[in-house]
């Protein structure tokens, strides 16, 4: 077991450094200049390419790449002469458009963007799971086929439909909510969920949609095996059946996607952020983007990575737990 | 013809797996609606321009008749300026033609998913035969390939590379980013399957018999595997639309005046209020195309690869 997550440990670090290498590529390869765009219009040979050579921009490709992962693991020294600047661990750097570091901004976002997805996450994995489980058990009834009806209408609504069919319904018409802001959960717990449901539900509409077509279809698959009659012929109440014996089961390959939902999310709902207007990770990435700063770009890009990596790790470990023949 | 119970279908004695998969299709009616469906829109997307010459307008076109200067630029008439003139109504502010602009949006959009899909295929089903046939230092390297690619966030990646690329023919590089993270999922699948056949006595047959790996893989694997493989495809085409109606969306997509229904979609966010119709109608499209490919590829997927999902 030990020897098993030391093994994935060291492949997870693997993978990270892979993506991290292939953004670094492209995003300080490709584009512009990020001296210049740093030095401004007016700006002379000896200014910029002193710029330069503060950014290590005159160093070759693979040693500032170099100088990044290190930064990362140790911190690093920036810069010559009067301009040293100590970028304290974990360094990604500054940005560009306001001297921060990186991670800083990052860890300022983070709680706006995981509060949208654990909250959507719990919201739809009890909506998703419970009609999985309900369509699957009454197959082929009318029920089940009103709820896969809505299950694959539901899926095929883009999140900004589906954002803006709630603002127009919930906010505008019946002005039952506020116009989503976000509020630390520190500071009231009960702001923050009044604020947060509408982007919450907008996500878990279309996720729960896909998580209750998979758990159907995985409940189905469990509930036909041997093991399942031999619990039921035992004379086992059906409720022990289907939550002890059925469920665990039935329930372990809707993890491996849920890590991965999760994971993908946690760095940033993009889409949903904006069309809230919540101060997200996504909004970070967005509007670093559209002013060319890489080091943010980056940043968020290692940072979801890691998000992803280390969620789809978790489920491979929980997997030991939830399924007893899995041994590692 | 042998004798067939009442309630079966006419299948003839003795036909293939595909004649008899085409029957149990045509029982479904959900087939039906959605295949019209599909066809519906990707014959809107082939004959754009024959269609929008039809309706008389072009996409880029401005009629500034058709909407109120005094009221903000707001489409003149009900639902939008829904008229015999403009089939669909008008664009706010510019009175561009909204039928001229969906149709020629689904061509840019359908051209998009569609094709992305094909190199996505394609990759993924050449990836997936050389892992799971020739194994060893060729399966690990793909693999690690895989996991590698499936661990991109890829919304954040497509997104950032989008942006970054500014000369490029937006549609062609819109093809390729989304193209560039869909493979491993298809190459997982192909994988498995071909594993399962490789030791299959009439592949063990053919090698005996002399033939060589091309042979094999193109003869006797690769027929094993289209039936998931073209399951797969039809369930990932409504994610490829729904990702460039995405990218589309949030400006990074395809340039105006080109239109997209991504970007008519974000565009008619601001006037939502005032002029529903310009929301309702790409955004219909865009909902009706997905769910259609979605339902087909359900369908395909209980038919040709029964024993992955529903049962």
């Amino acid at each position: 077991m030990i020897l098993y997550i030391g093994r994935r440990l060291l492949g997870v670090i693997g993978v990270l450094i892979a993506i991290a290498a292939v953004t670094f590529t492209i995003f300080y390869v490709l584009p512009s200049d990020p001296a210049a765009a740093a030095c401004g219009k007016s700006c002379s040979v000896e200014r910029l390419a002193a710029i330069r050579t503060h950014m290590g921009l005159d160093q070759p490709l693979w040693r500032q790449f170099a100088d990044f992962v290190t930064g990362i693991f140790t911190g690093r020294t920036m810069g010559s002469g009067q301009y040293t600047l100590h970028c304290a661990f974990p360094c990604f750097g500054y940005s560009y458009e306001n001297s921060q570091p990186v991670w800083d901004l990052l860890m300022d976002r983070l709680p706006v963007s995981a509060s949208l997805a654990v909250g959507a996450a719990v919201l739809w994995l009890l909506l998703g799971l419970s009609a999985g489980v309900t369509a699957a058990l009454r197959k082929d009834t009318v029920t089940d086929r009103v709820l896969m009806v809505g299950a694959v209408a539901a899926a095929s609504l883009p999140v900004y439909f589906t954002s803006m069919m709630l603002i127009y319904g919930l906010i505008r018409t019946a002005g039952l909510l506020p116009y989503p802001q976000y509020v630390p959960f520190g500071h009231d717990p009960l702001h923050w969920a009044s604020n947060l449901l509408l982007p919450w539900l907008a996500l878990a509409v279309l996720y729960a949609a896909m998580y209750a077509r998979q758990s159907r279809s995985s409940m189905i698959e469990t509930m036909a095996e041997p093991y399942i009659r031999t619990a039921r012929a035992k004379g086992l109440p059906r409720r022990t059946v289907v939550v002890k014996h059925g469920l665990r089961a039935g329930m372990t390959p809707i993890l491996t996607i849920f890590g991965m939902d999760l994971g993908g999310l946690l760095a940033g709902a993009v889409i949903t952020e904006s069309i809230f207007g919540l101060p997200g990770i996504g909004r970070l990435f967005y509007g670093a983007l559209s002013t060319g700063d890489q080091p943010v770009v980056l940043g968020v890009t290692l940072l979801a990575a890691t998000f992803i990596v280390v969620a789809n790790l978790a489920v491979d470990l929980l997997y030991a737990v939830v399924d007893p023949r899995v041994r590692y | 013809m042998t004798a067939l119970s009442p309630s079966a279908p006419a299948v003839p004695a003795g036909s293939g797996p595909w004649q008899l998969a085409r029957a149990e299709l045509r029982r479904r009616a959900s087939v039906k609606i959605s295949l019209a469906v599909v066809a519906l829109f990707l014959l809107m997307a082939a004959g754009a321009p024959l269609l929008s010459s039809l309706g008389g307008w072009s996409p880029e076109e401005f009629d500034k008749s058709a909407v109120d200067p005094y009221l903000g630029g707001q489409p003149i008439g009900p639902l939008g300026g829904i008229s015999a003139d403009h089939w669909l109504g008008v664009e706010p502010v510019t009175g561009r033609d909204l039928f001229a602009r969906v149709v020629h949006g689904a061509q840019v959009s359908l051209l998009i998913a569609l094709t992305a899909t094909a190199i996505v295929v394609l990759a993924g089903t050449a990836a997936g035969i050389a892992a799971g046939y020739f194994g060893g230092r060729t399966d690990a390297a793909l693999s690690r390939l895989m996991d590698v690619t499936m661990s991109f966030p890829s919304l954040i990646f497509m997104i950032a590379m989008m942006s970054v690329a500014k000369d490029v023919n937006r549609v062609l590089l819109m093809t390729a980013v989304i193209g560039l993270f869909g493979w491993p999922g298809v190459a997982r699948v192909v994988r498995g399957q071909t594993l399962s056949l490789k030791h299959r006595e009439y592949v063990d047959a053919a090698r005996v018999g002399g033939s060589g790996p091309w042979r094999i893989l193109t003869r006797d694997i690769l027929p094993g595997v289209s039936g998931p493989v073209i399951a797969y495809t039809t369930l990932i085409i409504p994610g490829m639309i729904a990702t460039e109606a995405a990218l589309s969306y949030l400006g990074v997509g395809v340039r105006p005046p080109t239109p997209s229904w991504g970007q008519m979609i974000a565009e008619s966010v601001a006037f939502y209020d005032t002029d529903p119709m310009y929301f309702v109608i790409p955004s219909t499209c865009l909902f009706l195309t997905v769910l259609a490919f979605t339902l087909l590829g359900d369908a395909l997927r209980d038919v040709l690869d029964p024993r992955s999902g529903r049962a």
